[in-house]
């Protein structure tokens, strides 16, 4: 044993982004072990789809197919949206084994640990919105700009996760308890998500609410991805979804970063 | 850094304490949890840090590895101070913690491979570098199994490899055997030592005495947040005094009564082994000693042994602090 520890030679210090990339291959690592987590991912968004389609969709809109066409830009921020709430547990869980206390002590750039976990919720975020856009394609739906659409709209999902996950990275710093974590997020959640223009046009709500939906982030987010998929999204419409993600990082991250090394 | 050499031990070629710590303070609200603690460990030696449970070792031992910031005092070390310095410290010390800080869904190669790539091994090297670590630890063969399926045994020794993908300058070990069978725990032991052989500095915190005992050059007591004494475990045990009396009963039903006829005629407090089938009291001379046995014997009290001798680790943890022992006890204490 006293040969391992004294022929070894110090290796020269790894960069930050050598770091973080680090991070992202043990989060890809955790979908070889744990695969499993991809059907909690999925599995709602899919009833969801199913459920508002055939349930609702003809009421709504007339008919299944007609609906479907509005609904699945908006299932999919969804499930980005509620995706970043298992991040936050996952971050909560790994706090409370002491796995972190090992990071910490490691001379590494202090903030690659999350962004290890950001490139998790990215992979995350893709395969669950490919897995629910497949189903969509197949139950007929159609992005009408097409495959530049379809890529300019998984950028953007991209980015509102990105903007998402700092709650929930923040919340996981904060919260001992993972299921805490899911019942706060969840709460904070459904009225962002129900009181947006995800499921319903707000043409019919009363005004007050209608008020609070037309500058919900989630409605500005849903209407953005809307116009990339189907065409027609303009500067502003994109812009608009963008600022909540851009404030959320820009306030979140040196907050994550306080919180990280004051524990 | 200026830590050129492997073991992030500056070449400076004086003689320097690989952690040298002075008023060290940690307050959680009104709690002082580390109250103005001095500490000095040599280079290359075991030191542990021995007290009950909430004591503050861990809150000691957290300041000490960076994983929690002072509120006064200052410390080195390896030579970079505490505050100012942090990076540096990370460089030259590794930390395994209380809990097994493992990633329990990778398998034991993929949480070595990770910290190796983490301190700049790349592809192949970092391979390379974590079956050395597995082999030397006896878990080659569990390499390509996940954490969650070790046994703790298992895990607390890959956690210590984890420790040492880069030799450290100090090695913090918090709690190393706590919660292992006994083998298990032998075979802890046993690396700690063979880690000292290499020249690693190794502070350890326990709340078992006999780990201390036999583990630690040194011994720093600490009991409320302070330090309540140090040095060697023979040194401890003679500041105590020695001309302790043990009794064993056969019937332990009679503890209470033996105890009130001890203390009646010592006039010293009889403290009680943790499985309390045992008493030990300071008797000061033999023949104070003799006449208490006698008592014992005249009240009808069997014993099973006695002995007199120096106190063990756990008397003398009972001295200082006016609490019986701690943790699990030994079996006769240590008899001469």
């Amino acid at each position: 044993m006293i040969d391992t520890l004294q022929n070894v030679a110090r290796p020269k210090s790894p960069s930050a982004l050598s770091n973080a990339l680090v991070f992202g291959w043990r989060a890809v690592l955790k979908f070889k072990h744990v695969p499993e987590q991809l059907f909690d991912l999925v599995m709602t968004p899919i009833m969801f789809t199913l459920l508002f389609t055939f349930v609702f969709g003809g009421a709504l809109a007339g008919s299944p197919g007609e609906y479907l066409q509005f609904f699945l830009p908006g299932i999919l921020v969804q499930t980005v949206v509620f995706n970043a709430v298992y991040s936050g547990m996952g971050l909560s869980t790994d706090l409370g084994k002491g796995l972190f206390d090992r990071f910490r002590s490691l001379p590494i750039w202090s903030l690659s640990p999350f962004a290890g976990l950001m490139v998790g919720d990215i992979l995350r975020h893709l395969i669950a919105a490919s897995i629910i856009l497949t189903i969509g394609l197949i139950l007929g739906y159609r992005p009408e700009a097409g495959i530049l659409g379809v890529l300019a709209a998984f950028a953007m999902l991209i980015a509102i996760g990105f903007g998402m996950g700092w709650v929930f990275i923040v919340l996981g710093l904060l919260i001992r308890t993972p299921t805490t974590v899911m019942t706060l997020g969840f709460t904070f959640l459904f009225p962002l998500v129900f009181a947006s223009n995800i499921m319903v046009d707000p043409g019919t709500m009363p005004d007050w609410l209608r008020a609070f939906v037309e500058v919900n982030p989630v409605s500005l987010m849903t209407t953005a991805l809307r116009g990339l998929m189907a065409g027609g999204a303009t500067l502003s419409q994109v812009v608009l979804a963008l600022v909540a993600p851009v404030a959320l990082t820009a306030i979140l991250a040196p907050t994550t970063l306080w919180l990280y090394l004051r524990r | 850094m200026n830590d050129a050499s492997p073991r992030g031990v500056p070449s400076t070629g004086f003689v320097q304490s690989a952690i040298s710590a002075r008023g060290l303070v940690k307050t959680f609200g009104r709690l002082r949890a580390v109250d103005g603690v001095d500490l000095d460990v040599p280079r290359g030696m075991i030191f542990a840090i021995l007290g009950p449970n909430g004591a503050g070792k861990t809150t000691l031992m957290r300041m000490l590895a960076t994983l929690s910031r002072p509120d006064a005092g200052s410390a080195t070390v390896m030579g970079h101070d505490l505050v100012q310095a942090p990076h540096a410290v990370r460089a030259a010390i590794a930390m395994t913690g209380q809990f097994a800080s493992l990633d329990e869904d990778l398998t034991g190669r993929e949480n070595l491979v990770l910290l190796a790539r983490l301190w700049g091994f790349r592809g192949r090297a970092a391979k390379a570098r974590s079956d050395d670590l597995l082999a030397a630890f006896g878990l080659s063969e569990a390499a390509t199994k996940q954490v969650r399926d070790y046994s703790g045994g298992m895990r607390r020794r890959l956690d210590i490899a984890a420790s040492l993908v880069v030799t450290p300058g100090v090695l913090f070990l918090d709690e190393p055997t706590t919660g292992l069978d006994p083998n298990a725990r032998k075979d802890v032991w046993g690396m700690i030592r063979g880690l000292a052989e290499a020249g690693v500095t190794i502070l350890l915190t326990t709340q078992y005495l006999e780990e201390a005992d036999q583990l630690a050059a040194r011994i720093a007591v600490i009991d409320h947040g302070r330090k309540i004494a140090e040095g060697t475990s023979r040194e401890l045990k003679a500041a105590t005094g020695s001309g302790f009396l043990h009794v064993a009963l056969a019937d332990v039903a009679r503890l209470d009564q033996a105890a009130t006829i001890l203390e009646r005629r010592l006039e010293h407090p009889v403290q009680r082994s943790a499985e309390g089938a045992e008493l030990s009291v300071l008797a000061g001379t033999a023949k104070a000693a003799n006449e208490a046995l006698a008592d014992l014997v005249a009240a009808g009290i069997e014993l099973s042994d006695f002995s007199m001798g120096q106190p063990s680790l756990e008397e003398v943890f009972f001295a200082l602090t006016g609490q019986p022992g701690l943790g699990e006890s030994r079996k006769g204490g240590d008899k001469p």
